[in-house]
């Protein structure tokens, strides 16, 4: 494996009672890799996804991230992941500012680095004038592309975005996309769960799981051939319909 | 006529819709089994508790003992003072420092203190002196103490003159009118009852709408076909019904449990009941009119409402003995009228024509706080 | 320890930021603590007196004066008959009636005997019990000034044996019941602000999302609890120093003993509702749900406390249930420094039992939180 494989992932399993929330996947994900993570709602990517970042604790199976194992060190993942919810967790009784200072100051960045840091992110963003405002009143793309600057903060070798686009048009959906891009060939590891199915075309490699289980993984080109189909789109409904 | 058949058809899809609303609302109570134990747990173990334990009948007061006189009168005084109820003899004390001492710690209200050759002084001057030292910090601890000893020393006294015969004696009949015996019971079954009506209906109301502002689901309910005021309507009903219930329950706890009497009539209980608890729920309403967060409901909810409702309706402290303007400002808590309108029913027997005014009370401020938080929400709406 | 500060300074803007909340956390308690402690008295005045004069005698006249001359009672009117008293008392109209039979004076003066009857609405049945006592003061008071002037003086020796009570009231002489209330109040408003803001604070972040983004972060445990909840320390704190100088200084309550003894003891007493506060919110998914609970929680404690009603008088059983109620102790605690001047000394045991409290709260607030589910 070595660096090749920054997460691996075998047999994981979560149970609720006797429901099979995530029933035994088994996949890896490269190092730089945009890796899709596709299925319909309540197909189990989210669990699975709490269960990589450390929220989460798997019923059985294995799975390192960053080189760490989720059972024993899910802390020292934490140090190396960065997260975004669908929910865009900032908090929006704080300015910009604070919350930078706040989110950095917690992942233990230095006060003199949160503030070159937040300049050169702001400017980044193209919002400079915008750092006393509160994020409760900024629009929703920048808000969004602020919440995916901040899970960078520290600089993290993964990135786990859930649903990060929900909500937002396609102008921003695009420049947010460009952001992704520009990190991945930085390095940077993008693990990014989404039910659209143009932006799964973006992705290196995607999965599609189906009630708890990964029922196709490969290049969206790839798949395109297996189904013989023209898009992602007919991938899924093809998959979701179970033929 | 199509056009009348088709407005029919509206209205009673809208009848369909609205009501939709309300069984969701009862969904959320009734899903949520954790706020629902403590719904109706909650007024039973309260109503339990504090008909037990919250009472201003004073009895089993520590006193500690310091007695110069070592004496024959002395030690029959003392005998008295343990054979009462009221009085539990936790200490005796040998000299003045250790009184302070005792004092500072804690473990003792008063102190008696018997005067030197105390029988001797009785026979040869016909008078005696007992000094009741109290910790005044606790005032009516004090002053019932004192009263009580005076009472014993009173009836010790009477045996000592038995032989003379006391003439030109006015003497009071005193009838204690609805309680005779004197138990607090009956001043805090309606206290309770009141608090807990005021708080579940006024806060959880002003919280769960306050919530769905907050999350954002307000604005989903304000877009639908529903109309504000059935909005509003649907979050508060099944509170209505969830208070009542409570109402029930205190009252059937305080009439087998703590014999409350229920002279007057169910009915009139009942309605007026069902009165206070929609004041409350408006006043619940206006509070989410004027907040936007739950933690700023709960704040108003309960700074504003559960010390006042406590402290100034008459629940405990009587009224009469504040200050002339808290007595003013106490007419102005819906509880106060509430609470005299329970003992009223509950223990005078009383109808409405003795009521008459402070139903008329309630019902204004229940229009007033309506009225209120309509003009709120339009002002928000527009 | 710098992780620990970043939140803190979160927590403080959050707090500062809220314009609705700023009132209700510093204006209303101070509202509460010079408008309650008016209201909170046991004292027993302005009692609504009526009476019926069936004799119109001089002595009737001159017992009703007295009634009158007393500070405790007002006189609401003259009567006609006894169901216009009972009526009266049902609209709620007096607390006391009072029926001089037609021969009042006659056959005092021949019988050397009569009965008065006195009605009271005895509902309070406290305040009934000390109506009754000033009645029977007035009343045999006013036997001893008859006796005075219609009988002969008595040889000493076939005299009256008399014994006295002579009663003193240490530290509060007055017996102002605002002495009283006030130190009680202040421990109300501390427990009530810092335990519903922490209580919430926590639901809040789960309710809005950001505890999962708390989560994902390697910060450990103790450096979250710690840096939520010390600004709702210092919150209590600075309640605790301004309702303590409203105290002294719009009401005068005395200040015997030492304030860094009750400091000290706030200090650990905070510590206990935060804990405790921090323990609901775990266990709990809404604010709706947090406020619940911890509502339940306080108006048992308070009404429980001792601060109204004395412990003594509960039932052995709920005695023993105020030992796990924290607010009993601070009262207890603030009323014996502040009135009586109590040392460290004096409050140990107190101090002892709430700082145990502390600890297993917040020890059980510290396993109960989980960053993973």
């Amino acid at each position: 494996m070595k660096d090749q494989n920054i997460i691996q992932v075998k047999n994981l399993t979560k149970k609720y009672g006797d429901f099979f929330a995530v029933n035994e996947i088994s996949f890896h994900v490269k190092k730089g890799e945009i890796f899709g993570f596709l299925g319909a709602n309540g197909a189990g990517k989210t669990t699975a996804m709490k269960m990589l970042i450390g929220i989460s604790k798997p019923t059985y199976g294995e799975a390192t991230v960053a080189g760490f194992d989720v059972f024993k060190n899910p802390e020292k993942i934490k140090k190396n992941i960065g997260y975004m919810s669908q929910k865009f967790a900032l908090y929006d009784d704080l300015t910009v500012n604070e919350n930078i200072i706040f989110f950095g100051g917690i992942y233990g960045l230095k006060r003199k680095i949160i503030k070159h840091k937040t300049k050169e992110l702001l400017s980044y963003l193209g919002i400079e004038e915008l750092g006393k405002t509160l994020v409760g009143s900024l629009p929703l793309g920048v808000k969004q592309k602020l919440a995916f600057s901040i899970a960078l903060i520290h600089e993290p070798k993964i990135v786990f975005l859930d649903e990060p686009t929900g909500g937002v048009d396609p102008i921003t959906r695009r420049q947010f996309w460009e952001m992704i891009y520009e990190k991945a060939h930085q390095g940077t590891t993008i693990f990014v769960t989404t039910h659209y199915m143009d932006e799964a075309e973006y992705c290196d490699r995607v999965s599609i799981m189906v009630t708890g289980k990964i029922e196709a993984l490969d290049t969206p080109k790839k798949l395109k051939e297996i189904y013989k189909v023209d898009s992602m789109n007919e991938v899924f409904l093809k998959l979701a319909r179970g033929e | 006529m199509p056009y009348m058949v088709q407005k029919t058809n509206r209205k009673e899809f809208k009848m369909k819709k609205f009501k939709g609303f309300i069984k969701k609302e009862f969904y959320h109570i009734f899903r949520d089994k954790r706020s629902l134990f403590i719904l109706f747990g909650m007024p039973i173990a309260q109503i339990l508790l504090f008909g037990y334990a919250v009472t201003n009948e004073i009895n089993n007061v520590n006193i500690a003992i310091f007695d110069k006189a070592n004496d024959a009168q002395s030690e029959k005084i003392i005998q008295n003072i343990s054979a009462s109820n009221y009085f539990n003899i936790e200490q005796i004390i040998y000299n003045e420092a250790d009184i302070e001492k005792s004092f500072k710690k804690g473990k003792v209200k008063a102190v008696l203190v018997f005067e030197p050759k105390l029988a001797k002084k009785l026979t040869k001057d016909n008078k005696a002196n007992i000094q009741v030292i109290t910790d005044a910090t606790e005032p009516n601890t004090a002053t019932t103490i004192i009263n009580y000893v005076s009472v014993i020393l009173q009836k010790i006294q009477m045996n000592l003159n038995k032989d003379i015969k006391m003439p030109y004696q006015i003497k009071a009949q005193t009838r204690m009118l609805y309680n005779p015996e004197l138990k607090s019971v009956f001043m805090f079954v309606p206290g309770v009852m009141t608090i807990i009506l005021m708080l579940v209906s006024a806060m959880m109301t002003s919280i769960s709408i306050t919530r769905e502002k907050e999350i954002g689901t307000m604005e989903i309910l304000l877009v639908s076909p529903l109309k504000p005021f059935q909005v509003i309507l649907g979050k508060v009903f099944p509170y209505i019904f969830l208070s009542i219930f409570n109402a029930l329950v205190i009252v059937v706890i305080g009439y087998f449990v703590f014999r409350m009497p229920l002279e007057g009539s169910y009915f009139l209980l009942g309605l007026e009941s069902v009165l206070f608890i929609v004041s409350a729920l408006s006043l619940g309403v206006l509070i989410s009119t004027i907040s936007n967060t739950q933690q700023t409901a709960m704040m108003i909810s309960l700074m504003g409402l559960l010390l006042p409702v406590i402290l100034l309706s008459g629940f405990i402290f009587p009224i009469e003995s504040m200050p002339r303007p808290l007595q003013i400002f106490s007419n102005i808590i819906p509880a106060t009228w509430y609470i005299i309108i329970l003992k009223g029913i509950m223990l005078k027997g009383v109808g409405i024509a003795y009521l008459w005014k402070e139903t008329l009370v309630l019902i204004g401020m229940t229009i007033f706080f309506i009225a209120l938080s309509i003009r709120n929400y339009k002002i928000r709406l527009e | 320890m710098k992780t620990i500060l970043f939140i803190i300074q979160k927590e403080f803007k959050q707090i500062f930021r809220n314009k609705a909340m700023l009132p209700i956390i510093f204006v209303l308690p101070i509202m509460q603590i010079v408008i309650l402690s008016f209201a909170a008295t046991f004292e027993v005045t302005n009692i609504e007196l009526a009476y019926i004069d069936n004799d119109k005698s001089t002595y009737s006249r001159e017992l009703i004066s007295k009634f009158k001359a007393s500070n405790y009672f007002t006189i609401n009117g003259e009567l006609s008959s006894a169901k216009q008293g009972f009526d009266a008392m049902q609209k709620g109209e007096i607390d006391v009636f009072i029926e001089i039979p037609s021969n009042f004076e006659r056959q005092l003066i021949k019988e050397k005997e009569i009965a008065l009857s006195i009605q009271i609405d005895a509902i309070n049945g406290a305040s009934a019990g000390v109506e009754n006592a000033y009645i029977n003061q007035i009343i045999q008071k006013f036997n001893a000034k008859i006796r005075a002037e219609l009988m002969p003086v008595i040889p000493k020796s076939k005299g009256l044996k008399r014994l006295e009570l002579t009663p003193s009231y240490w530290y509060n002489e007055t017996l102002d019941y605002k002495t009283f209330m006030v130190p009680g109040i202040i421990v109300l408003l501390v427990t009530m602000v810092t335990f519903f803001l922490s209580g919430m604070n926590i639901v809040r972040e789960k309710e809005i999302g950001t505890l999962e983004q708390i989560n994902v972060t390697p910060i450990k445990k103790y450096q979250f609890i710690i840096g939520k909840l010390f600004p709702f320390w210092v919150l209590g704190i600075f309640i605790l120093f301004f309702g303590m100088n409203i105290g002294r200084f719009l009401f005068e309550v005395p200040l015997l003993g030492n304030p860094f003894v009750i400091l000290l003891f706030a200090s650990i007493y905070i510590l206990v509702f935060l804990g405790m506060g921090f323990l609901i919110s775990n266990f709990t998914d809404t604010q709706q749900q947090a406020m619940f609970i911890a509502w339940f929680f306080v108006v048992i404690f308070i009404l429980m406390s001792g601060l109204f009603t004395p412990i003594e008088s509960m039932p052995s059983w709920a005695q023993k249930l105020t030992e796990f109620n924290p607010i009993r102790y601070f009262i207890e605690v603030i009323r014996m420094v502040m009135l009586k001047g109590s040392g460290f000394q004096d409050i140990l045991p107190q101090l002892i039992k709430i700082t145990v409290y502390a600890i297993v709260m917040n020890i059980l607030a510290v396993v109960s939180y989980r960053k993973v589910s």
